[in-house]
Formats: C-alpha cells, structure tokens, sequence
C-alpha cells in the first residue's frame, strides 16, 4: 500500500512537472538577454515596441464595459424568465440556450457586415454590443440555474408589500445573486479578455487594438525572438491572473 | 394590484442576443445557398453548389477530415489522461491536491498565447523546445519539425489543446469524485471489493455525468479550435492542418468568397448541434435511469 501511494505520488508530480514545464520555460526566457545573462531587456523592449500600454487600456476599457453590460442584462433577464409564465419562460430560455451550441462562426460573416454598414467597424461600441450579445446565452443560463435554487419567498414577500417587480429585483433578488455573479464576472472577463479573432476583424488598424491583437501583431514582426515575445506574452497575462487571485478565495467561501 | 408582465425584463438581453447571433447566423444559414462575394452585396441562389464544393474541394475535404481526426484524438487523450490526473489527485488527499494549479495553469493563458508557446515548444531548431528536450537526452535521431511536417503538424496542434484544455477536465472530474458519497466507498468494502472493484463498480458508475459533459465540452471545443490553429499552422503546411474555422476566414477574408464561406459554417454549425444532442440526449437517459 505505501509503495503505491508513492508510486501514484510520483506520477501526479511528473506529471505537474511536464505540464509546468512550457510555462516555467516561457518565464525563464523572458528574462534572459541574447547573451544568455538575466535581464529586464525583454520587458522593456516589449513594452516599447509592442504599444502594450495602449493595448491593455483598450482591453480594460472594452472588458469592463462588457461586464457591466453582461451583468445587468443576464440578471434581469433571468428574473423575467423565472417570473414569466412558465411555458413563455421556458421557451425563451431555450432560445437562449440555441446560442451555446450555435458556433459564432455561422454569424461571423453577415455579423461583420452588420457592423461594417452600422459604420461601427473599429469602434469600442461595436466591440463592446457584440462581446456583450455573444456572452449572454452563458450568463443567462448561469443566473437562471442558481435563481431556479433560491427560494422565492423574499421576493414574494416584497411584491405583496407592494414593490414593483424593478425594486424587488434591485433590492431583494439581486444580493441574492452575488455568488453567482461572481462566477459570471470572471468566466466573461476572460473570455473578453482572451479572444482574439472579432476584435482582429472588428479593430485592426483603429489603434484601438486588444492586447490579443496587439500580441499577435507583435509576433508577426519579431518571428522567433522568443525573448521579447514571451515577456509581452507575460505581461499581457498578468492581468487575467490577478483577477483570478482576487476572484478564488471569494468564490471558495461561496461554495 | 396588477402588475405588468416581467418579460420586459427579458427585453433588452433577448433584444442584443437577437441581433448578434440569432440574426447574423440565420442570414448565414440562408448565404450558404447562395454565391454572395461579399463586396458587390448582390448574391444568387445556387442551391446546394457550394456544399457540393466543400466535399469535392481538396481544402474542404482535408478541413473535415483533419477536424474528426483531431476531435477524437483530443477527446480521448484529454478524458482518459483527465480521469487518470483526478483519480490521483483524489487518491492523494489534501498532500498533492495543491498540485492542481499545475494542470490549470495553461487553462488560464489565453489561446493565442498558448499558441505562442507550442510555437516555441515545436521549434524545428535543434536547440529549442521538445527537439532541445531530445538533444539533451541523447535522441536527436529523434528531433523533428514538428510543426512543418505535414504527418506530424496536426498532432502537435491536438498536443497544444491537450495541455491546455486539460486541467478544466481534471477539474470536472474532481468535482465529480468528491460527490460521491462516502458510504457507497464503505458498503464496498463490507463486501470485500477490493480497490479496482470499487473503481469499476463504484467510482466510474458515478462519474457518467462528469464523464459527458467533459466529453460534450471538449468535443464541441475541438470542432470549433480556430486560435491555436490559426497562430500555429495557418492551416499549413499545405492542407495538412486545415480546420472549417481556418477556411471559413480564409474564403471569406482572403477570397472573398462568403456564399461558399458560410456554407462551411453551416456545416460546422450542425455538427456541433448533432454531436451536442446526441450526447445531450445520452446524458438525459442516464439520469432518467439513475
């Protein structure tokens, strides 16, 4: 028994070993200068050279809006479903749920064309009307799974006291939502954070580019000089990681 | 008092929804039958020409047959070496589990980055990545370019999601283990199973709906791979990594070709949606059955 527990031990620590192993890689030659010696060469060039400060404010301008705009909608719209009328509510929410499976590259196409003839190529409100539209079938499906789990009973409360339904969603039912809202921002805060192709379409060339975008254009011009190229890529994911440092212990209390 | 119904609030979300998905992908859905180039904005019905196209085209055939390949590939490494990961780290109890964060790592980098990093991994220069890795071990009969060779590039690009996608997995899984109630353990063991009985009878029994999300997740994922793809290969060398996500943007934005485009985003579309249902439906019996 003790030999296989050490056996097993040994292989979950290989295994973390070789999955480590590109990013421990990526670190270490971020740090290193052509000679070979420990610098921060890399982190300057790649701040200079890859306009990495423009990127990271267009990506936080164009995250947050999105988050604001997922969170206030996905949420009263998950009220509404749970509200309505059962069979109109369901359906609806079935609807919704088409957009989970529907792959965004059917909509790519026209979508693009959509936003090139609303003159909003190249623009944060185009970005922005589409991360927030493509991200709602999740958080739909999110907030309306964990409100199905709450118990109805305060809202109900507050209704017969006779608040409208806006106040006892603003008062009752949304605090009631935060764990679940937490969740919510941090699954879209990545996605928006990390994609890359719409806003390579929808922002090329506009000086409004994601760091995505930014990362990628950077590496067609420095080809295989992995030093530059990985102290960008460690300074473009800095941001998502501190997100997720400050998210987790929350959403371990929650659950 | 009467209040006015709460579908306004559904309004404004199903509103935005409308306009950025459902509409655009139906007008794709109706494009697909036609020769739409895009620029002029008039288009003709040509039936099911450009389906045609897509299976008789050699880009098209190598898209759709490199994408089922690789699905399979990813699904299987991904589950068995997932199960295998969380099984282990279930086994070591509070020791290792902090061991966790080192398959989750790459899940939290973006794709594009982790592209770049598979770029370096799969390095043809002998000093670089996996082919240093070889070198060092005294294999450099061994030592490829494994992103140039056309037998090899595919596999190295489902290497890339693996790592990547594959702490998600073990978190699934976990998830699922730690779900299942101590007793069931116990009541086994009364019985006299032994540790691979219990995994047989107990464990994996439990873990079916763990089981298919991870398999509806990943596969789902791996049909629409479009980042790692299109940093790593673009499709290349030749057709040998072309995916439907590289071509439908490649028609669409190199050739210009829309109509022909979207008729290949329709079919991506209901792959996924027969892959999703299907196993949708399997995981709707299991717990019907339960």
């Amino acid at each position: 028994m003790r030999t296989r527990t050490l056996l097993v031990d040994l292989l979950v620590l290989a295994a973390a070993a070789a999955f480590l192993c590109p990013v421990v890689l990526l670190v270490a030659l971020s740090f290193q200068d052509p000679a070979g010696a420990v610098s921060l060469e890399n982190y300057t060039r790649a701040w200079e050279e890859a306009g990495l400060a423009r990127a990271l404010a267009n990506s936080t301008l164009i995250a947050l809006c999105t988050l604001v705009g997922v969170v206030v909608l996905g949420s009263l719209a998950a009220y509404g479903l749970a509200r309505a009328a059962r069979r109109t509510g369901y359906r609806l929410y079935l609807l919704f749920l088409v957009g989970l499976i529907l792959p965004f590259q059917l909509a790519l196409i026209p979508l693009y064309q959509l936003v090139a003839d609303a003159g909003l190529l190249g623009t944060y409100t185009g970005i922005v009307a589409f991360s927030i539209g493509l991200q709602l079938p999740i958080t739909v499906f999110l907030y309306t799974g964990f409100l199905r789990a709450q118990p109805r009973e305060l809202a109900d409360a507050a209704l017969v006291d006779g608040a409208s339904h806006l106040q006892a969603f603003v008062y009752v039912v949304f605090p009631q939502l935060w764990p679940v809202t937490g969740v919510v921002l941090v699954m879209n805060a990545v996605f928006v954070w990390n994609d890359f192709l719409t806003p390579l379409l929808y922002l090329g060339g506009s000086g409004k580019e994601t760091v995505p975008v930014t990362l990628y254009t950077f590496v067609g011009e420095f080809g295989t000089e992995w030093g530059p190229i990985f102290a960008a890529v460690v300074l473009a994911t800095l941001p998502v990681l501190a997100v997720i440092a400050v998210a987790a212990p929350r959403r371990r209390r929650a659950g | 008092m009467r209040r006015r119904s709460t579908l306004w609030f559904v309004a404004p979300a199903f509103a935005l929804y409308a306009l950025v998905v459902l509409y655009p992908s139906l007008a794709g859905a109706t494009s697909a039958f036609t020769d739409w180039s895009g620029v002029s904005g008039e288009r003709r019905w040509v039936g099911l020409a450009n389906f045609e196209r897509l299976v008789s085209d050699s880009a098209g055939r190598a898209a759709l047959r490199n994408v089922l390949a690789l699905s399979v590939f990813v699904v299987a490494a991904q589950t068995v070496l997932g199960l295998g990961l969380a099984l282990a780290l279930h086994a070591a109890a509070g020791r290792r589990r902090w061991l966790r964060v080192a398959f989750l790592a790459p899940a939290l980098v973006s794709p594009l980055v982790a592209a770049f990093v598979w770029r370096y991994v799969c390095s043809p220069a002998p000093d670089e990545g996996v082919n240093a890795l070889l070198g060092f071990l005294g294999l450099d009969a061994l030592q490829q370019d494994w992103l140039g060779d056309p037998s090899l590039a595919l596999w190295s690009i489902g290497a890339a999601a693996v790592w990547q996608h594959t702490g998600y997995t073990v978190v699934i899984f976990e998830a699922g283990l730690a779900r299942i109630p101590r007793d069931l353990h116990d009541a086994a063991k009364l019985d006299g199973a032994g540790a691979r009985a219990r995994l047989r009878y107990v464990v994996l029994p439990q873990l079916r709906p763990a089981l298919t999300i991870t398999v509806v997740l990943t596969t789902i994922g791996t049909l629409k791979l479009f980042d790692q793809v299109f940093a790593l290969t673009g499709g290349g060398p030749g057709h040998a990594t072309e995916t439907p996500s590289t071509l439908i943007v490649r028609e669409a934005f190199a050739f210009g070709r829309y109509g022909y485009s979207t008729a290949i985003a329709l079919v991506l579309a209901l792959i996924v949606a027969a892959v999703a249902l299907v196993q949708l439906r399997t995981l709707r019996e299991w717990e019907l059955t339960r």
